[in-house]
C-alpha cells in the first residue's frame, strides 16, 4: 500500500464522481465544468502512470482546446441557463439497464483474464523517444498517420469553417 | 503504480466508459451528449495507457494511438459544434427530440 | 399454275382478308371492303373449282383408286420422336369436295351479303369475321393431323360465336352466341378426350397413319386397344365416341342440338354460310374422315351413330313442323338433314357392296349446301321485305318477291325429294343404303322424309300463298337488290343441276368409284310419301283456313310439346341454374371471393400493412434510440462470443 496506490484510488473515486456528475447534472454549464475536472483528474492518472507527455497532451488539447470549444459552443446557442426536460422514465431506465448490464458484463471479462506482462526492458516514454518514433521511416515509424492526421485536421478545419458559416444571403 | 493490479485500472476505464454510455442514452442537450461522448474516448485512452504501461512497457504503440485519439476527438469536436452550430441557426433548438426528421 | 400453290393460296387468301379488315378496316370504306371480300373469295371459289377438276381428273387418280395428295406437312410441335402435331394441307376426294362447297356457298354469301348487310355500323368487321370463318372452315377440311382439325375446330366455334353474337347490343344475340359456344366447347372437351385416346393407343396423331395403324390387319396396335373393357364396348370404340361427341356437338345432334336454333339471331347470310351448309357438316366431315376406323375396327361406334343420328332426324321434324319462326323451322331442318347425313354414315359399312352409306352421305352433304343455303338466302329476302321472321306478317308474298318465290320453290322441291332436284337423288341414295342394312331406321328415315316435305311446304305457303297475293307497290324490292337476286338464281342451278353428277365416281369410302344403285321401283315409295307430305300442306295452308288450328288444338298436348321443343331447352335451364350454379357455381363464388380473395389475398396484404405499422416506429429518428438498440446488440453478440469461447 504505498502512497501512489492510495492517491490512484482517490483520484479514480474522483474521476467517477465527477464523471457521473457530468452526466447526471441537469445544468449545462455545469455538466461542462464536471467535465473539465474529470479530464484533469484523467491526466493526473497518466502522471502517476508516468506518461508525462500524454499528460500535457490531454490538458493542453483537451482541457485547453475542447473544453473551452463546448463552453463557447454553450453559450453560443443557449446561453448556459435554461433547462431541458428530462426523457421519460421508461428510457431512462432502459439506458440504464444497458449500461449496467454492459458494466457487469465488462467487470466479469476483465476480471476472467489472465495478465501476461512481456517482461522485457521497459522503454522510457520521454518526448525525445516518442519523437523520434514518431517522426521515423523505419518499421514501426509513425510518420504516415502523423501527415495523415495533419490533412485530417485541414479537412476538419476548412469543414467546420464551411458548415458554420452564414450563408450570404442573410 | 506497480502494486495497482491492471484489472483496477481497467475496471475504472469501464466505469468511465459506460458512465459516457449513459449519458449519450440519456442528455437532451445535444452539447451535452457531445460531452458524454467525450467521456467514451477518454476512457478508451486510459485504456491504451494502461496496457502499454502494464503488458507492453518495451514499445510505445499505446502512448501513439491514444496521441492520435486525442487529436481526432479534437478534429471531430469542432465538426460537431459547426452542426449544432448551424442546427441552432435553422430550427432554433438544440433538443436532440427535434433533430428526428430521418423517419418513417 | 401448280395444284400444290393454288392450294395453299386458297387457304391463305381469306385469312390474308381477314387481317387486311380487321386491322385497316377503319380506314377503309365499307364498300370497298365488300367488294375486297367478296373478290378475294371469287378467287377462292375458282382456285377450289380449278384443284377440283386437277384432282378428279388429273392426278388424283392412281390404279384407278383416289388417293391423298399431300400439298404441304411440317412438323409443328414435336412431343417426342414419333408423337408430334404437324401442320399441312391434304387433297383427298372429300376434302376437296368440301373445299368446293365452302368457297361456293361463301362466294354466294359474301355477294349477298353487299346488299343484306348495306348499311350496317360493322360493315367491315362483318366480312372480316366472313373472312376468319372461311379460312377456319378451310384449314379444318384440308387438315393433316387430328389435332390441326382441332385448332381450326376451335377458331370455327370462334368465327361462329362472333358472327352469331353480331348484333350485340341484343340481349338475346348475346345469350345466343354464349349458347353456341359453350355447348359446342363442352362438346369439344368430348373430342379432345377422345383425340388424346387415340393418340395414346396408337401413338400418332397424323389422320393416314392412324387409320393405318388402327386398321390394318394385325396391326400391334389394334388388339390392346380393342379389347371388350368398359360397359361392353372397347376403348377405341370409347375414344371413337369421344371424338364423335365433339362432331355431335358441332352438328346439332339430340341432345347437344340446342345451340342451333338460338343461332339464328344472327344475320341470315351467316346462317346460311355457317349454320346451314358448313360449319354444321364439320361432325358429319369428321367422322367421314374416321371412317375406316369406326368401319373396320369399331362398328359398335358406328350403330350408336346411326341410332342417334335417326332419332335426331325424327325428333327435329317434329319440332320443325310446329314453329312459326322462318328461321327456326329452317334451322330444325338442318338438324334433320345433318342427322339424314350421320346415320347414312351409321348404317354404311367398308368394302364392296355395302359402301354406299359413305357416298350416300356425301352426296348429301353436297346437294343439301346448295339447297339449304338457297332457302335460307331466300328466307333472308324475304325477311328483308317484311322486316319480320314470323309467318303471320307474310303470306301472298309470290308476286311481290318473284324471284325470291321461284327459287324458294325449287329449294323446297328439291328437299322434299322431288325428282329429278338434286335432293331427290342423294336421300334416295340414303334411303337405299338404309333400306339394305337396317331395316327399322328405314322405315323411321322414310317417314321423316314425308315430315320434310311437310312441313317444308307448310312454309313455303304459309310465306307465299295463304293469302291473296301482295301487289307490287312501285318496283317491289327485287329490282333494287341485284346482289341477293344472283347468288338464289345461281344456288337454284345447283340446287336443279347438282343431282346429275355421278358422284359414286367420284367420292367413295375406298376411293374406288362406286355406282349409286336407281331403282325405279324402289324410289316410288318415298316420292310417293314425299308428295304426299307436299298435298297435305297444300290443303292446310295453300289457302285461308282454320283446319290447322283445329288440328292443333284436338292434339294439343302433343302440339304444345313440339312447339315447345319438348322442354329440352328448359330442361337444360333448369340443370344448370338449379343444380350446377347452386351445388357448384355459388359455393365456388363463395370460396374464391371470401377464403380466397378475402383470407389469402386480403388477409396478407392487412398482415403485412399491420406488421408494418408495428415495426415502423422503430425508425423513429432518434439517434439515442438507435444507440440503445445498437449497444443491446453488441452486448448480446459478445455475450455469445465470449461465452462459447471462454
Amino acid at each position: 500500500m504505498s502512497a501512489s496506490t492510495i492517491i490512484f484510488y482517490i483520484l479514480s473515486a474522483l474521476i467517477v464522481t465527477f464523471g457521473a456528475l457530468t452526466v447526471f447534472t441537469p445544468k449545462i454549464f455545469r455538466a461542462a465544468i464536471f467535465l473539465l475536472l474529470t479530464l484533469i483528474g484523467i491526466a493526473a492518472v497518466y502522471i502517476l502512470m508516468e506518461m508525462q507527455f500524454v499528460a500535457a497532451l490531454q490538458i493542453v488539447v483537451y482541457v485547453g482546446g475542447i473544453v473551452v470549444l463546448i463552453i463557447f459552443s454553450i453559450f453560443l446557442t443557449s446561453s448556459g441557463k435554461e433547462k431541458v426536460n428530462p426523457h421519460r422514465f421508461n428510457r431512462v431506465l432502459t439506458a440504464a439497464v444497458l449500461s449496467l448490464s454492459g458494466l457487469l458484463f465488462s467487470i466479469w471479462v476483465v476480471f476472467n483474464h489472465i495478465y501476461t506482462p512481456a517482461g522485457i526492458t521497459p522503454i522510457d516514454p520521454s518526448v525525445r523517444n516518442i519523437g523520434l518514433q514518431l517522426l521515423s521511416y523505419n518499421d514501426f515509424g509513425y510518420v504516415f498517420p502523423f501527415e495523415v492526421v495533419s490533412i485530417l485536421l485541414l479537412a476538419a478545419l476548412i469543414g467546420s469553417i464551411v458548415i458554420a458559416m452564414k450563408s450570404k444571403k442573410q | 503504480m506497480e502494486q495497482v493490479p491492471l484489472s483496477h485500472v481497467l475496471i475504472l476505464s469501464s466505469i468511465l466508459f459506460f458512465l459516457g454510455i449513459y449519458g449519450f442514452f440519456t442528455r437532451r442537450n445535444l452539447i451535452t451528449v457531445l460531452m458524454s461522448i467525450e467521456l467514451i474516448l477518454n476512457s478508451v485512452n486510459i485504456n491504451f495507457v494502461a496496457f502499454n504501461k502494464y503488458l507492453y512497457p518495451h514499445q510505445l504503440e499505446g502512448v501513439f494511438f491514444t496521441l492520435f485519439i486525442i487529436t481526432i476527438a479534437a478534429a471531430e469536436v469542432s465538426l460537431a459544434i459547426a452542426i449544432i452550430i448551424n442546427l441552432y441557426r435553422r430550427f432554433n433548438t438544440i433538443d436532440i427530440d427535434d433533430t428526428d426528421t430521418m423517419k418513417y | 399454275m401448280s395444284y400444290d400453290l393454288s392450294s395453299e393460296i386458297i387457304l391463305f387468301l381469306p385469312l390474308l382478308s381477314f387481317l387486311v379488315l380487321s386491322l385497316f378496316g377503319k380506314k377503309i370504306k365499307p364498300e370497298i371492303s365488300g367488294i375486297i371480300g367478296t373478290m378475294i373469295l371469287a378467287i377462292v371459289a375458282f382456285l377450289s373449282l380449278y384443284v377440283a377438276f386437277g384432282y378428279f381428273f388429273d392426278f388424283g387418280k392412281v390404279d384407278g383408286v383416289y388417293v391423298k395428295h399431300i400439298v404441304t406437312q411440317f412438323s409443328w410441335l414435336q412431343f417426342n420422336e414419333n408423337l408430334s402435331i404437324d401442320m399441312g394441307i391434304v387433297l383427298d376426294p372429300i376434302s376437296v369436295m368440301m373445299l368446293i362447297v365452302i368457297s361456293f356457298v361463301s362466294f354466294m354469301v359474301h355477294l349477298y351479303s353487299l346488299n343484306y348487310m348495306k348499311g350496317e355500323d360493322r360493315f367491315t368487321m362483318y366480312y372480316a369475321y366472313l373472312a376468319l370463318f372461311s379460312f377456319s372452315m378451310l384449314g379444318l377440311v384440308v387438315a393433316v393431323n387430328l389435332f390441326q382439325m382441332y385448332m381450326f375446330w376451335e377458331l370455327v366455334g370462334i368465327s361462329s360465336f362472333l358472327l352469331i353474337g353480331f348484333y350485340f347490343t341484343k340481349p338475346s344475340a348475346i345469350a345466343a352466341a354464349k349458347k353456341a359456344f359453350i355447348v359446342t366447347r363442352f362438346a369439344d372437351l368430348g373430342f379432345l378426350i377422345g383425340i388424346l385416346m387415340l393418340s395414346y393407343g396408337a401413338k400418332t396423331l397424323d389422320f393416314f397413319v392412324l387409320i393405318e395403324r388402327l386398321t390394318a390387319t394385325g396391326s400391334p396396335y389394334i388388339a390392346s386397344f380393342t379389347a371388350t373393357s368398359f360397359l361392353g364396348l372397347s376403348t377405341l370404340s370409347w375414344a371413337l365416341l369421344l371424338v364423335f361427341a365433339g362432331g355431335a356437338g358441332k352438328s346439332a345432334m339430340f341432345p347437344l342440338h340446342i345451340w342451333l336454333p338460338d343461332a339464328m339471331e344472327g344475320p341470315t347470310p351467316v346462317s346460311a354460310l355457317i349454320h346451314a351448309a358448313t360449319m354444321v357438316v364439320a361432325g358429319v366431315f369428321l367422322v367421314a374422315r374416321l371412317f375406316p376406323i369406326f368401319a373396320i375396327s369399331a362398328p359398335d361406334a358406328l350403330h350408336i351413330i346411326a341410332y342417334i343420328g335417326a332419332f335426331t332426324a325424327l325428333f327435329a321434324a317434329i319440332i320443325a313442323t310446329t314453329q312459326t319462326d322462318i328461321k327456326r323451322v329452317l334451322a330444325y331442318s338442318t338438324i334433320s338433314q345433318i342427322a339424314f347425313m350421320m346415320f347414312a354414315l351409321g348404317v354404311s359399312g367398308w368394302g364392296e357392296g355395302n359402301n354406299e352409306g359413305y357416298t350416300a352421305s356425301m352426296f348429301h352433304l353436297f346437294t343439301h349446301a346448295f339447297f339449304k343455303a338457297l332457302l335460307f338466302l331466300g328466307a333472308g329476302a324475304v325477311i328483308h321485305a317484311v322486316h319480320s321472321n314470323e309467318m303471320k306478317d307474310m303470306g301472298g308474298l309470290r308476286k311481290a318477291l318473284p324471284i325470291t318465290h321461284i327459287t324458294f320453290l325449287m329449294a323446297c322441291l328439291a328437299i322434299a325429294g322431288v325428282p329429278p332436284f338434286a335432293g331427290f337423288f342423294s336421300k334416295e341414295a340414303i334411303l337405299s343404303a338404309a333400306y339394305n342394312a337396317n331395316l327399322p331406321i328405314f322405315y323411321v328415315a322414310v317417314f321423316t322424309s314425308g315430315l320434310t316435305a311437310f312441313y317444308m311446304f307448310r312454309l313455303y305457303f304459309r310465306i307465299f300463298w295463304s293469302k291473296p297475293a301482295v301487289k307490287h307497290e312501285g318496283h317491289g324490292h327485287e329490282s333494287h337488290t341485284w346482289a341477293m337476286n344472283i347468288p338464289l338464281i345461281i344456288l337454284a342451278a345447283g340446287a336443279v343441276f347438282a343431282g346429275f353428277i355421278p358422284f359414286g365416281s367420284f367420292v367413295s369410302a375406298e376411293g374406288k368409284a362406286i355406282e349409286l344403285p336407281f331403282h325405279l321401283m324402289f324410289s316410288i315409295i318415298p316420292v310417293l310419301v314425299g308428295l304426299t307430305g307436299i298435298l297435305i300442306a297444300y290443303v292446310l295452308y295453300g289457302k285461308k283456313s282454320d283446319l290447322p288450328a283445329k288440328i292443333s288444338n284436338s292434339i294439343s298436348f302433343v302440339y304444345q310439346s313440339a312447339y315447345h321443343k319438348f322442354y329440352i331447352d328448359e330442361i337444360y335451364l333448369f340443370v344448370t341454374k338449379k343444380i350446377l350454379f347452386n351445388l357448384i357455381g355459388r359455393p365456388s363464388a363463395w370460396f374464391d371471393k371470401n377464403v380466397v380473395n378475402g383470407g389469402m389475398i386480403n388477409g396478407s396484404a392487412s398482415g403485412t400493412v399491420m406488421f408494418s405499422g408495428a415495426i415502423k416506429k422503430m425508425q423513429s429518428g432518434r439517434l439515442q434510440t438507435y444507440a440503445m438498440f445498437f449497444l443491446g446488440g453488441v452486448l448480446i453478440l459478445a455475450a455469445l462470443l465470449v461465452i462459447k469461447f471462454i
